[in-house]
């Protein structure tokens, strides 16, 4: 199975540092290193970490037609985003099913798209199907998108810089310390969500100031061959934090974007989900035309049959995906989709799909762990409040 | 890696230990390294009664769950309830603190067919080739 596995650029290095490695989304990745998964999440929301997330996929869009392109593929304003700004966005098919969910960053000379690891190959393929003309014709979205389009599709230029491309996140309310060192300037010019080129130990680099963390930091991305080095760099840079600076894998990558309630794909989102269910209605800007708008409207005003909750076990349980949700009643009501151990509130909790009547905060569910109920009360969102530097 | 040589074990990583009439059980240092951050810890009522090799509770760690079984079979003489409040303690002392449950064997011999800590040590080494 290993070999089948793709490895990035640090491999090595995380091999060499104790990491666990384990599969994900096709990738071989550290999924912790010997501290272990909840003091790498501690360090993170303590001091600072550095994670190697090198999986996820990059795609280039350029061209005549690429504002209005994006604008109708994408949930969230594309014409209205200043240059050297991203966005959230979910990627929707015409029934308003989640293909993705992304970070689009806006460049002057062309958009970077950071799409998951998971869906790199069909994010390429959806893309490139819709600038033909081919998927999601724009007709179905009740409207033309705004500025130029050309007939048949989109003029546009799409590149896949997933394979050659590697990334960092440098997270924590010490990771802007630890970047202005290694970057030898200030990072308060780089505002929230803002994108900037910049070098590092000699390399070029894209910098974000954005994360999955609920915690200040930034996110690096930069040729593969420049990896080893701009990690070194990154990590004397932190030298002077009480540990250093940890490198963080991504079971803790996973709680720290629990806690703030951040969702990961495959779990909270998928192609039979839409954003509506799962709460992410403040990523579509409903007013334009894209693809997927007409369903989604339609789900507003006739209602969603499942609803995202984020739950607090009352009885002692570890959760899992794929848990059962019951009614107190016993019906049968939803799923598991996020079983975690928070380790800020040292607590046991979970996101749930259940029927909307119990999807509201106090309501209380039963959960099906091994054969027995346990009981759980649904809580509000987000468990951890975002913690950034203005 | 400790292989406690005071204490026999099985293959799914339960270690067990005489105390008296009764036979300590908790997982190996090995089982605890190789399940990372352990967070919950589910054991069995006192006083149930066990078969050698039926499931008595399970350890969950951050990312995975694993069945605990029977290193020999009894009544459940005693639990360590303070595992439910502070699981990590299997991480911390696997052999000490950490044990999870005291049982009453029905048959003694059972215990004498569990791998010494130089024979469970040898089979760990199996598992890592793999």
């Amino acid at each position: 199975m290993a070999e089948d596995l793709r490895q990035t650029a640090l491999y090595s290095w995380h091999r060499n540092h104790g990491a666990r490695m384990g599969p994900f989304a096709g990738w071989d990745m550290p999924l912790q290193y010997e501290t272990g998964a909840i003091a790498e999440h501690r360090a993170v929301r303590e001091q600072a970490g550095i994670f190697d997330i090198s999986h996820m996929g990059q795609v280039e869009v350029s061209g005549p037609d690429a504002v209005s392109f994006l604008d109708y593929t994408l949930t969230n304003d594309i014409l209205g985003l200043p240059e050297g700004l991203s966005t959230y966005c979910l990627m929707c098919r015409p029934d308003g099913g989640v293909l993705d969910d992304v970070f689009v960053y806006r460049l002057p000379d062309r958009f970077y798209v950071v799409v998951n690891a998971g869906n790199i190959d069909k994010d390429e393929a959806w893309l490139r199907a819709v600038a033909a003309g081919e998927a999601a014709p724009v007709d179905s979205a009740g409207g033309s998108p705004g500025g130029g389009r050309s007939a048949g599709g989109f003029d546009v230029r799409i590149t896949n810089k997933s394979w050659d491309t590697s990334m960092f996140a440098l997270q924590g309310p010490q990771a802007l310390e630890v970047f202005e060192r290694a970057a030898g300037h200030g990072a308060a010019d780089i505002e929230r969500f803002a994108i900037r080129e910049d070098r590092i130990a000699g390399a070029d680099c894209l910098v974000s100031r954005t994360g999955y963390t609920g915690e200040d930091g930034v996110e690096i991305y930069m040729d593969n061959g420049a990896a080893a080095g701009v990690w070194e760099a990154l990590r004397d840079a932190g030298s002077f934090l009480p540990d250093g600076l940890l490198p963080i894998g991504l079971a803790a990558r996973d709680s720290l974007r629990f806690e703030p309630g951040f969702a990961l794909y495959g779990h909270e989102l998928d192609e039979d989900t839409t954003p509506i269910e799962a709460r992410l209605k403040w990523a579509c800007e409903l007013e334009r035309p894209f693809a997927g708008r007409d369903a989604l409207l339609a789900q507003i005003e006739s209602g969603v049959s499942k609803k995202l909750a984020t739950i607090r076990m009352i009885d002692r349980a570890m959760l899992r995906e794929g848990y059962e949700v019951r009614s107190p009643e016993g019906t049968s009501i939803g799923r598991v989709v996020t079983g975690m151990y928070s380790p800020t509130l040292e607590w046991y909790y979970g996101n749930v799909f259940v029927t909307p009547a119990y999807a509201k905060t106090g309501a209380e569910l039963d959960i099906v762990v091994r054969g027995r109920t346990r009981r759980a009360e649904v809580v509000k969102r987000p468990l951890y409040r975002p913690a950034y530097r203005s | 890696m400790n292989f406690d040589d005071s204490v026999k074990y099985q293959k799914s990583h339960e270690w067990a230990r005489k105390d008296g009439d009764l036979v300590v059980v908790g997982i190996s240092d090995y089982a605890q390294d190789s399940l990372g951050d352990v967070v919950f810890v589910e054991l069995p009522e006192v006083g149930a009664t066990l078969k050698q090799g039926e499931s008595f509770g399970v350890v969950e760690s951050v990312k995975s769950a694993s069945d605990l079984f029977m290193p020999v079979g009894g009544e459940i003489a005693e639990v360590n309830d303070s595992l439910s409040d502070t699981p990590e303690t299997v991480n911390e002392s696997p052999f000490g603190d950490g044990w999870m449950i005291k049982i009453k064997p029905t048959d003694v011999s059972e215990y004498d067919s569990l791998m010494s800590a130089a024979d469970y040590e040898e089979y760990t080494k199996t598992l890592e080739e793999e």
